[in-house]
């Protein structure tokens, strides 16, 4: 083995590894700040001690151990600190010891949920909250991220420097949320897992229409969810969502990069692997809640486009209920508008304007450029071109993306 | 990027001898953790290729033929669909295995992408005709 064939290996080894070390670390040592530059520590041995001596049998142990060593230390030395202050003397150091010991015995599962909720807290910024679930729970690095979400590296670093220093200054506990506020708390990690996602699945501005490696590291955390909190319908739900909107993530795009619509997909291309693990995440979401909530009600409304064998096939009425089911959930205008798409497709084009005009007015949907873009696909089937093609220009000075504006300027033209 | 791990077969497989207690719990395991770190996406075990059957084309003719089959090579005992990072994340992920003895294939799963250059624009808009010919045709 090369070194750098051994560098790379260490590469995967810290993937796979990298989440379960800094939640670990972070029971120990309580800052995640401090965890992970541990975990780094101990990384840093690997780089150096791996090429010479070979990659241990066991290199998450090895990891574990090595990090655990630096974790006492520091701990003795922060102890070391406090007894000149406070004269607790042997008292706090045998206490740590004990600590440690159960926090070493403890399973790594519940370090790792307890790591994703502090990545998540609702007293971090959503960029912040983004940057280091990707970071501490992904596994990516600064670099990696900032290329994700085209933004410059410092900006990056720098907000994963915030936020570790906010969870520091504010003690935030080390804990999985109980009772009521577990709910409101496991939103807030979905809503950052399903925001990853949809940053990869539809980007909000650049050149590209789709980044996929973003939809993949979010279904991956989503998957590990399930794992870790495997009665929570909602999670099962998001997965769902995930799994059968990233089946078409290879149908949706042209050669050339512009998007396809729904549609005009080849629904052959979908992965059929995908939908398939989506619908059993679904039946598991079910399963497991009377109510569905919104996640679970997307993917539901997800699912009845994959078995459908083309838009005609689709089941419209059904996926009207199940919006109105989520707009009672979360009322939104842009629920709304995706219902007047559903009503259009099941009960024609006029009544699906009717819907889309009562929601028109909403400010939240002033510069949403698929406001136009619906009621421009009313209006042309209803047979007013004109107006038809001044919605499609309208909806192409709104849109941020590159892709999609010539789409849609290119569907004025063929009016 | 997507691997296909293809776990050969072997005598005791193939006479459809089931694993030990050992070797279960193990697998069971080993499958547990490629679950809850979302690495796998599928994997199945395959039935002894007694039970399965080749078609052979030639032209128009086909033939069928039953199992076993004797040449240890083609003998697949189950297989695994893993969606990874890297090359080097699935070799990690395989040499956390159980596995003692015997053979483990990893093949690459072809994405869009991988065509690169050998895509060229010209061969894009070719696809992209088949595509919108075939559409046509289904409506």
């Amino acid at each position: 083995m090369t070194a750098a064939d051994t560098h790379r290996a260490i590469d995967a080894v810290w993937r796979i590894e990298s989440a379960k070390l800094i939640a670990a670390l972070t029971r120990i040592v309580r800052d995640v700040g401090v965890a992970e530059d541990l975990a780094h520590d101990a990384l840093v041995a690997a780089l150096e001690q791996w090429p010479e001596s070979g990659i241990p049998r066991n290199p998450g142990a090895w990891l574990m151990g090595t990090a655990k060593h630096r974790a006492i230390d520091h701990l003795r030395r922060n102890a070391l600190l406090e007894r000149k202050h406070e004269e607790l003397g042997r008292e706090i150091d045998g206490r740590r010891e004990m600590d440690i010991e159960a926090a070493l015995d403890n399973p790594i599962e519940d370090d790792l949920l307890r790591l994703i909720f502090i990545a998540c807290h609702p007293i971090l910024s959503t960029e912040g909250r983004v940057a280091l679930t990707l970071r501490l729970l992904g596994g990516l690095t600064t670099d990696e991220i900032a290329r994700a979400f085209l933004v410059p590296e410092s900006t990056v670093a720098q907000r994963i420097v915030r936020a570790k220093r906010t969870l520091s200054d504010a003690r935030v506990p080390f804990e999985v949320p109980r009772g009521a506020d577990l709910a409101a708390r496991l939103s807030t990690v979905l809503e950052v897992l399903y925001l990853i996602f949809n940053e990869g699945h539809s980007a909000t501005a650049g050149e590209d229409w789709v980044r996929p490696a973003l939809c993949e590291d979010a279904l991956r955390l989503g998957r590990i969810l399930t794992g870790l909190a495997p009665e929570e319908a909602e999670v099962h739900g998001l997965v769902a969502l995930m799994e059968m909107q990233a089946s078409r993530l290879r149908a949706r795009t042209r050669p050339s990069g512009e998007p396809i619509p729904l549609f005009e997909q080849d629904r052959g291309r979908w992965d059929h692997l995908l939908i398939r693990r989506g619908l059993a995440a679904l039946a598991r979401a079910e399963a497991l809640s009377d109510a569905m909530g919104p996640y679970t009600l997307q993917a539901a409304i997800a699912a009845c486009h994959a078995r459908a064998g083309s838009a005609e096939q689709t089941d419209w009425p059904r996926i009207i209920a199940l919006y109105e089911a989520l707009a009672a959930i979360t009322p939104s205008p842009i629920i709304e508008l995706n219902r007047a798409v559903a009503v259009g497709m099941a009960f024609g084009p006029q009544r699906g304007l009717e819907i889309a005009d009562a929601v028109a007015a909403q400010p939240a949907l002033q510069s949403y450029h698929l406001l136009p873009a619906v009621r421009a696909d009313f209006l042309s089937k209803l047979g007013r071109l004109d107006e038809a093609r001044a919605e499609l220009e309208r909806a192409a000075t709104l849109t941020r993306n590159a892709p999609e504006r010539a789409l849609l300027l290119l569907r004025a033209q063929k009016l | 990027m997507r691997f296909m791990v293809i776990v050969k077969g072997d005598k005791n497989s193939e006479a459809g001898v089931m694993p030990t207690e050992e070797i279960l719990r193990e697998m069971g395991n080993y499958n547990e953790q490629l679950v809850k770190a979302g690495v796998m996406l599928a994997g199945e075990g395959l039935h002894p290729t007694s039970k399965g059957f080749k078609v052979r084309f030639d032209g128009d003719k086909k033939t069928i033929i039953d199992g076993p089959f004797t040449e240890a090579k083609e003998i697949v005992g189950g297989f695994w669909i893993w969606q990874v990072k890297s090359r080097e994340e699935a070799i990690e992920w395989i040499r956390r295995s159980p596995f003692r003895e015997g053979e483990v294939e990893i093949r690459q799963v072809f994405e869009d992408d991988d065509f690169g250059a050998e895509f060229t624009p010209e061969l894009r808009e070719q696809e992209r005709r088949i595509r919108e010919e075939a559409a046509a045709r289904a409506k």
